[in-house]
């Protein structure tokens, strides 16, 4: 894979999330009670198999930030290397196939044929042209099978199998090694630790997580084993690989759900924390401020945003050096758009939960002492109000992603030439009026969506279980 | 004579016999109360006496099956009236609670509905009747609950009555259903005394009335004394000790209720050491194998560990769960008890002499507060212009020497801890002055005042809320010496890790404890870790917001031996704020009453607590239930409550509710009178 590693901001942005997260991590295992409810997290089963379906989403997401400018063939007498103007990433190259292997037009799940009929011209036996009209045959989606299309039943049924029997041994080997680590770090024998990963009876929620895996390891293997010489998803208008665009969806889902928070958090806490703490005319000023921004209409709001981004991007074609540059500036101005519009919500909460905390006596007890007040907001306020932090990033996360899809749909959203969940749905709802119905595009973004949403929704559900000490309490 | 009704065999209104509650957590059960035995006849009081998690709430909410949803009744019979309860469906408990028998709770606040009107609240228990009907009855019950006016109350809010006035609504709600026990759960801990003493006269009344039965529950052994006909003693979960009132007074048994007599300040131990009782009381999950007491007990002995010891009859009706009183000789005499709980006599500072000479009153004090004022406004309209003030503290002049402690003494709301922020700016004054050691401290800019803020620190009251959950020990005690500057002899981290073990240890924790978080420390640990934060800046004064309210008696006496030792070897000055008067005789040297805003009367404590001049001083102190049998005040009982500070009564403040009171006292406040050279009293009855 040569080429010269290209660094877009969102990829920068999603990174630096990952090492953040990471930091996060570390840090609340130093902090008793955060650890503890991290632990209450890891002990929560619905929210671990949500955890899981998650991380699979944040590697093929990940995998989607790397980005690189391949490297062309050089031309004749130049020594100096050529890079292409397109920017491919880690997965666009393990993906390569998929990528590439366009067809004409629209094309049926796992077909071998598109699913119009044109207009072709065979030369019969005795020489003679004539014109057939019928289903043409796909270039690449059963290609291998050649002329014996009757055998796709068959070859595909063989590949299932195949993909399930050693999917499913890797999950085998994987419970194996994960009962055998339980035994070892617990000092039980391996039939009683087996057991209580069964019984759910281990310290973190082993049993859903394992179960969690085998459940994708059951929808994976057979799709990788099938995508390399079918379209699994069918093709799209354009005769692109649905499930290639589902691939590269996630990615802008993630990018959306993450980097609009990274934008959100610092305006909400630190807004919400001075009004709190300050009160006075700090405090009223900032209530004028959100409950101004609150009462102009969302969507008018970002679409006046959008056009005007979209028309300074337009006439500064200068600026970027490549498409992707042009359409990743573009998805960096959404997520900053709504992130403008979406932090009043935490900073209310938070500005109500200052309010209470600076009455608490150790807050009192520091001023005593003459602790200068941003110290204070810092080392004992901030502390205190980060479960609800915590809590509000889970829960944006999901609603976000599906204002993304929204927002695309109506055309304010991301670049069209950008996949995600939205551009999808909206290339195909005019296919829906069509007989017989174009399904699978929509389908295959919807289910993805929904299970990213969901996943993300159940996880903000365990989150607050766990950080919310009412809730912790009772239980 | 309940006794006798007793042994004549007649049925009792409620036994419990070996009630066993628990909590479900995960997949283990945790004993909350194990094994109770109680009888209660009609018509009589039993006071369920215990410190706080000893189970005594559990026991009562199991009483009426109302245990939260992790709660289970584990065993045990519990008869009501002759019906087992336990046995009695949903449906029946339903009718038998309100009817057969009704609760009162702690705190008046919380438990009545704020959207609804005290009319509909008490219409709620009367479901049989119709409308007009249960008005009327509803205005009948608040009359006999003592409310004047109960027309115009049903037509009010919670939220427009006053605490006292809210516990009689709700005595009025369980009264409805005409009940034959009330079970009344701390009902007056969260009132003022004298507050606290109209409710108890009412009860009281109510149940000489109706020929009620009352379960008492309180940690307090003067409501006990004032109350209870007979008296049960529990502890981690057991009764060890159930004795009629005046053999509970005059001859307790078990070693357990003699320390927490011995551990109750009073003037007798003034200067000595509290008797405390060491550790704390086990958690549910690790409960003793054998007397449960046994881990905290100084007279335990090698059966105590391994056995848990039956219940012996030691009197009439008094019987106690001891093996110390099985018949061997061994009964241990109060009077030995007391004796050998540890009075060993420290002499306070006042005892020997204060340290700048008894002269005192010619150097400067080490805080002088001249008319200090604190007026908060009250703004309304779209311009939040201020309309009016809440005068919390209007005008309050207090001097402190060194080495010497001044109690601050009055009822909730009338600006007591006020005056300790506004000392220690942390309000800023509306006018007045704070001199410490002559030095200004109102309108000094926060850059200048931070150099006198070591001087000057803050106990607060509550424990759980004074300590920063997310900051370990280290961290919190260091907080104030990183923010002043004061490290020991500037050694950096080092030096200040080994000066925040010191600290540790003068306050009686272990060094070990620094990189611990409070969560893991129990009430009167917490309060030590927040006096050593105070400590650590070496101050030479400490304003004390009621350190102790929060905390159960015996650990109170380790709190107050603590502060005590502390003055004696650092020569600090106390602010004592308090509404405890006990606590005030045992610890000060000086008092100052407080009534809305202003000091009505100052004096040494023999001057004021041995004779009170004004009104308001007196009534207060009569209003205290005192834990003796022989001690009874006299009744002298404070009409109504203590008015808003936004709308003061013209003239004496005190006047609409004394008895003294004439055409005079509302027509000026009065000047202070100088009873003696320290004794000063505002009261035109007193010159």
């Amino acid at each position: 894979m040569n080429g010269q590693f290209v660094l877009l901001w969102s990829d920068a942005l999603i990174w630096l999330i990952a090492i953040a997260a990471l930091v996060l991590g570390l840090v609340s295992a130093r902090q008793p009670q955060l650890a503890a409810a991290w632990r209450r997290v890891g002990r929560s089963r619905p929210g671990m198999a949500a955890a899981t379906v998650l991380l699979a989403f944040v590697v093929v997401g990940l995998a989607d930030s790397l980005h690189y400018r391949p490297l062309l063939a050089p031309a004749a007498g130049s020594s100096a290397p050529v890079y292409a103007v397109e920017t491919l990433s880690l997965l666009d190259a393990i993906a390569e196939p998929l990528r590439s292997r366009n067809e004409k037009t629209y094309s049926a799940p796992l077909a071998t044929r598109a699913f119009a009929k044109e207009t072709s011209e065979v030369r019969d036996a005795d020489g003679s042209l004539r014109q057939v009209r019928d289903f043409p045959r796909l270039r690449f989606g059963g290609a291998h099978l050649g002329a014996d299309e009757d055998a796709r039943e068959a070859d595909v049924g063989a590949r299932v199998g195949k993909s399930l029997a050693l999917g499913l041994a890797g999950w085998a080997a994987l419970l194996v090694l994960v009962t055998l680590w339980l035994a070892r770090s617990e000092a039980l024998t391996v039939a009683e630790s087996s057991r209580r990963i069964r019984c759910g009876e281990t310290f973190f929620a082993w049993n859903s997580v394992l179960a969690t895996l085998g459940l994708i390891v059951l929808v994976a293997a057979p799709l990788f084993a099938l995508c390399g010489d079918y379209h699994v998803f069918g093709t799209d208008k354009v005769g692109q690989d649905v499930f290639y665009q589902v691939l590269k969806s996630v990615r802008t889902a993630l990018v959306i759900g993450l980097v609009t928070t990274l934008t959100t958090l610092p305006l909400a806490i630190f807004f919400g924390l001075t009004a709190g703490y300050f009160r006075g005319w700090v405090d009223d000023l900032i209530q004028y401020l959100y409950t101004t921004l609150n009462s102009i209409p969302g969507v008018l709001l970002i679409a006046a945003a959008v056009l005007m981004m979209q028309v300074l991007i337009d006439t500064h074609p200068e600026w970027f050096a490549t498409a992707a540059e042009r359409a990743d500036i573009r998805l960096l101005a959404l997520c900053f758009i709504l992130g403008m519009t979406s932090w009043t919500g935490l900073c209310r909460v938070l500005r109500g939960e200052t309010l209470k905390l600076r009455e608490l006596e150790f807050v009192q007890a520091a001023q005593s002492f003459g602790v200068a007040d941003l110290r204070i907001i810092a080392r004992h306020i901030l502390p205190n109000v980060m479960h609800i932090v915590v809590i509000a990033l889970v829960m944006d996360f999901s609603s976000l992603v599906l204002a993304e899809a929204v927002l695309s749909y109506v055309g304010i959203g991301v670049d069209p030439t950008m996949i995600s969940f939205g551009t999808m749905i909206n290339n195909t709802r005019l296919e829906l009026a069509r007989e017989p119905v174009v399904w699978w595009s929509l389908a295959a973004a919807f289910t993805f969506m929904f299970a990213l949403v969901l996943a993300a929704n159940l996880l903000a559900d365990a989150v607050r279980d766990a950080f919310d000490a009412r809730l912790a309490g009772s239980s | 004579m309940i006794v006798d009704e007793h042994a004549s065999g007649r049925q009792p209104l409620l036994s419990v016999r070996g009630l066993r509650t628990g909590f479900a957590t995960g997949r283990t059960t945790l004993t909350a109360v194990a094994g109770l035995d109680l009888e209660l006849a009609a018509g009589e009081c039993f006071a369920l006496l215990g410190e706080s998690g000893c189970g005594k709430s559990v026991a009562a909410l199991s009483l009426l099956r109302l245990l939260p949803p992790a709660g289970r009744i584990l065993g045990g019979e519990l008869r009501f009236a002759g019906r087992d309860l336990l046995r009695l469906p949903e449906v029946e408990m339903r009718a038998l609670r309100g009817r057969g028998m009704a609760m009162i709770f702690q705190e008046p606040a919380t438990s009545l509905n704020p959207v609804l009107t005290v009319g509909r609240q008490i219409a709620e228990a009367l479901p049989e009747l119709a409308a007009g009907a249960a008005r009327e009855r509803a205005a009948e019950l608040l009359a006999a609950a003592g409310i004047a006016d109960p027309w115009r109350r049903l037509e009010e809010y919670p939220f427009q009555l006053s605490g006292g006035m809210k516990q009689r609504v709700m005595i009025a709600a369980a009264l409805a259903g005409d009940p034959q026990l009330l079970v009344a759960d701390e009902p007056t801990t969260a009132l003022d005394v004298t507050i606290q003493a109209q409710i108890l006269d009412l009860l009281a009344a109510l149940q000489a009335e109706r020929g009620m039965g009352i379960l008492l529950i309180t940690h307090d052994l003067g409501v006990v004394a004032r109350m209870a006909q007979r008296v049960g003693v529990m502890y981690a979960g057991e009764l060890v000790e159930e004795a009629p009132r005046a053999a509970f007074f005059t001859a307790p048994r078990h070693p357990y209720t003699q320390k927490l007599f011995a551990a109750l300040p009073d003037t007798e131990r003034r200067g000595r050491v509290l008797a405390t009782i060491p550790g704390q009381v086990p958690p549910l999950s690790a409960m003793p194998a054998g007397c449960r007491f046994a881990p905290r007990c100084e007279f335990a002995f090698a059966r105590c560990q391994d056995e848990s010891p039956q219940w012996r009859e030691v009197g009439s009706g008094h019987r106690v769960r001891c093996h110390l009183a099985d018949g061997q000789g061994r009964i241990l005499p109060a009077e030995a008890a007391a004796a050998s709980s540890g009075c060993a006599a420290v002499a306070l500072p006042a005892e020997v002499s204060p340290p700048h000479g008894t002269d005192g009153t010619a150097a400067t004090p080490l805080l002088a507060v001249g008319e200090l004022a604190v007026h908060f406004p009250i703004r309304q309209g779209f311009l939040r212009r201020a309309v009016g003030a809440v005068r919390a503290v209007d005008g309050v002049s207090l001097s402190l020497r060194r080495g010497r402690t001044l109690a601050l003494v009055g009822e909730s709301g009338c600006g007591k801890t006020t005056v300790g922020k506004a000392i220690l700016q942390l309000i800023a004054p509306t006018g007045g002055s704070v001199k410490l050691d002559g030095r200004e401290l109102v309108g000094m800019s926060r850059g200048a005042l931070r150099p006198l803020r070591r001087r000057i620190q803050m106990v607060f009251q509550d424990p759980f809320a004074s300590l920063n959950p997310r900051l370990s020990v280290g961290e919190i005690i260091g907080e104030g010496m990183q923010a002043l500057g004061v490290s020991a002899d500037g050694q950096g981290g080092e030096g200040a890790r080994a000066a925040i073990g010191a600290l540790l240890r003068q306050v009686g924790l272990d060094p070990a404890a620094v990189s611990r978080y409070p969560h893991e420390f129990s009430g009167g640990q917490r309060q030590r870790i927040a006096i050593a934060r105070a400590l650590a800046v070496q101050p030479e004064l400490i304003v004390c917001d009621e350190p102790t309210s929060a905390l159960d008696v015996s650990v109170q006496a380790q709190i107050l031996n603590l502060l005590a030792a502390l003055q004696e070897e650092l020569g600090l000055a106390y602010l004592f704020i308090t509404h405890n008067f006990a606590v005030v005789e045992h610890l000060a040297h000086e008092v100052a009453v407080m009534y809305l805003g202003r000091i009505v009367e100052r004096g040494t404590v023999e001057e004021v607590l041995g004779a009170p001049r004004h009104p308001y001083t007196q009534a207060l102190l009569a209003a205290v239930p005192s834990p003796r049998l022989d001690a009874q005040p006299v009744p002298m009982r404070l009409p109504g409550e203590t008015p808003s500070p936004a709308r003061p009564p013209s003239g004496c403040h005190f006047h609409p509710r004394c008895p003294l009171a004439g055409d005079d006292c509302r027509a000026a406040y009065p000047a202070a009178v100088a009873l003696s050279a320290t004794h000063q009293v505002c009261c035109l009855r007193c010159s």
